[in-house]
């Protein structure tokens, strides 16, 4: 019987709930792993449940320097789309989606995904072309993507303001139905349970201050709950990156450590039901099942490592709410907070063997790494375990930069800020 | 964050739009270097702590400014004009028009 099923509910429920099992182990770490992979978010844990599973390598520690889920995985605003332009990341984020569409079944945990669609919004004739361009690229390679009119959105979105506030009118937008949200801390549990269920490590407050080298390969790592010798090291840890290549004398990467906010409105009734953004400038939002608006732009825009933003996003996030939304601008705000992220230089991602032997490394999520949490994992263990990368992954290279490759979904060339 | 500027005094960051790391230096434009052309547009150092940067004081004297700054607290340690005005202004650097 499944762990998590109606009938273990039930029979709990009958009883003292004697049944019940701690999501993971706390175990001591052991002297020695096939795999370690260094950081306990989204992209580590889901990196040990496909290793396990998937590969069949279950001698694994994920080393996590404060608690299972404590970074990005736990502070983004949830959104899940696969609606890219350039074929690299499509295959890629299209490959996240259908693990997405069966993740719940998958890890009897439920992560609770919800398709509610995705709407960008166009604020201007040429952007509706690009949307255009953009959606039929998309359905080439067959995924969903639908062109809509201001009419059409009218009655998607009843509580928009088409004309928003007279000087960025709806032009259209483009809407993916498939894409939506789920419940991040609950992906975060369910692969770390999943994991630790294969027999995989789960070392918390155990943070990594060195490696162990042998010549240029790399042998395991130095923490604070002493050394820890691997046959090979992943390196997952997000908007900490360039930490921890210093510790392996790798001085520059093309990569900004910067803070992106979150926001969460008290709860209210049912009010939209799917994910907006604007196009005039950078807001995204959607609805919580408990009501709360959860919304975000843009990062604060300086290298920084402090989770905490500054006022001016806050008063540029709120004034493109209350254009857009009217009707939301007396609603009060419950919470704000802030995560470190990686932001590439080209607003793609990096997943790839090295940069030296015995090392794997993991990172360039920018604004989007948790939609990509599964495919992320998946990609990562399939390098880690056969020493080269998936079809899927192939071209998230970290030499992609200095050979001429970048993946600039954007076009807008290299800069810290792409998403 | 307030940013004191040597010219204009503290003022919110709101005036203020980041330019980027300053540890970095751009090759000589006709350099056809290629590999210090890639490490100068897409590699950084990315500290934790102390940080050189460019801010240019955008929404008041214009100033290109030369910051230290945490990248953990936000604390500024040091903020200069990125051209030191005191300088000796030399003849090929003369406004146009200007008397000589
Ligand atoms: C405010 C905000 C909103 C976002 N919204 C979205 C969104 O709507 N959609 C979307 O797709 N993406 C979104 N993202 C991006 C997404 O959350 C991240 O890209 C993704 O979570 C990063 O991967 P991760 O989960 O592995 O990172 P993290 O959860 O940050 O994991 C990294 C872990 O490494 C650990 N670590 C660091 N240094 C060490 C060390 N020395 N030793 C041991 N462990 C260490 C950290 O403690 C941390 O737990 C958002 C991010 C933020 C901050
Ligand atoms: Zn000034």
């Amino acid at each position: 019987m499944a762990e998590y099923s109606v009938f273990s509910l039930l029979r709990n429920a009958f009883s003292a709930q004697p049944d019940w099992k701690p999501a993971w182990r706390k175990p001591d770490p052991k002297p020695e792993y096939d795999v370690v992979i260094v950081g306990g978010g989204g992209h580590g844990l889901s990196t040990a449940y496909y290793l396990a599973k998937e590969h069949g390598i279950t001698n694994v520690a994920v080393v996590e320097r404060g608690w299972l889920g404590q970074g990005n995985i736990g502070r983004n605003t949830t959104m899940i789309r696969s609606n890219y332009l350039l074929p690299q990341n499509q295959h890629f984020y299209e490959h996240s989606m259908k693990l997405w569409e069966n993740l719940a079944h998958d890890l009897n945990y439920n992560v609770m995904f919800s398709q509610r669609g995705c709407l960008n919004l166009a604020n201007s004739p040429s952007q509706l072309d690009d949307f255009a361009r953009r959606g039929n690229a998309m359905r080439h390679v067959g995924i969903d993507a639908e062109l809509m009119t201001p009419e059409q959105i009218k009655a998607f979105l009843p509580a928009l303001d088409l004309n928003i506030g007279g000087r960025f009118p709806v032009y259209g937008g483009m809407v993916q139905r498939r894409a939506g949200t789920a419940r991040h801390d609950a992906v975060a549990w369910g692969y770390a349970r999943g994991a630790d269920r294969r027999g995989v490590d789960m070392l918390e407050n155990c943070e990594v201050t060195g490696f162990l080298r042998d010549g240029d390969r790399i042998t395991g790592v130095r923490t604070t709950r002493g050394e820890i010798r691997a046959k090979k090291v992943a390196v997952a840890v997000a908007g900490h990156t360039g930490q921890l290549m210093k510790m392996a004398d790798i001085d520059r990467l093309p990569i900004e450590s910067h803070v992106l906010q979150a926001f969460v409105s008290e709860g209210l009734k049912p009010f939209m039901d799917t994910v907006v953004t604007f196009g005039a400038g950078h807001l995204y939002v959607t609805q919580s099942d408990k009501g709360g608006m959860v919304f975000g732009g843009d990062i604060d825009g300086y290298n920084t490592y402090a989770q905490r933003g500054n006022l001016p996003i806050v008063e540029d996030v709120m004034s493109e709410l209350a254009a857009m939304f009217p009707g939301l601008a007396r609603v009060r705000l419950l919470r704000s907070w802030g995560g470190i992220m990686d932001m590439s230089m080209d607003g793609s991602p990096i997943i790839t063997t090295g940069p030296l032997p015995g090392m794997y490394l993991n990172t360039g999520w920018c604004y989007g790494g948790f939609k990509a949490t599964p495919a992320s994992g998946w990609c990562f263990a399939w390098t880690i375990a056969r020493d080269e990368p998936h079809p899927y992954n192939a071209a998230f290279t970290l030499d992609r930069f200095h050979r001429g490759l970048v993946i600039d979904e954007k076009g807008q060339g290299s800069t810290p800020r792409l998403h | 964050m307030l940013i004191t500027c040597p010219y204009c005094g503290p003022r919110d960051v709101i005036e203020f739009t980041y330019q980027g790391d300053a540890n970095r230096t751009r090759p000589d434009p006709a350099s056809t270097d290629q590999a210090a052309w890639n490490v100068y547009t897409y590699d950084r150092v990315n500290t934790l702590g102390d940080h050189a940067e460019y801010w240019q004081h955008s929404g008041g004297c214009r100033s290109h400014l030369k910051l230290v700054r945490s990248t953990l607290t936000h604390a500024i340690s040091s903020t200069a004009f990125v051209r030191d005005h005191g300088e000796k202004k030399s003849a090929s650097r003369r406004k146009p028009g200007a008397a000589t």
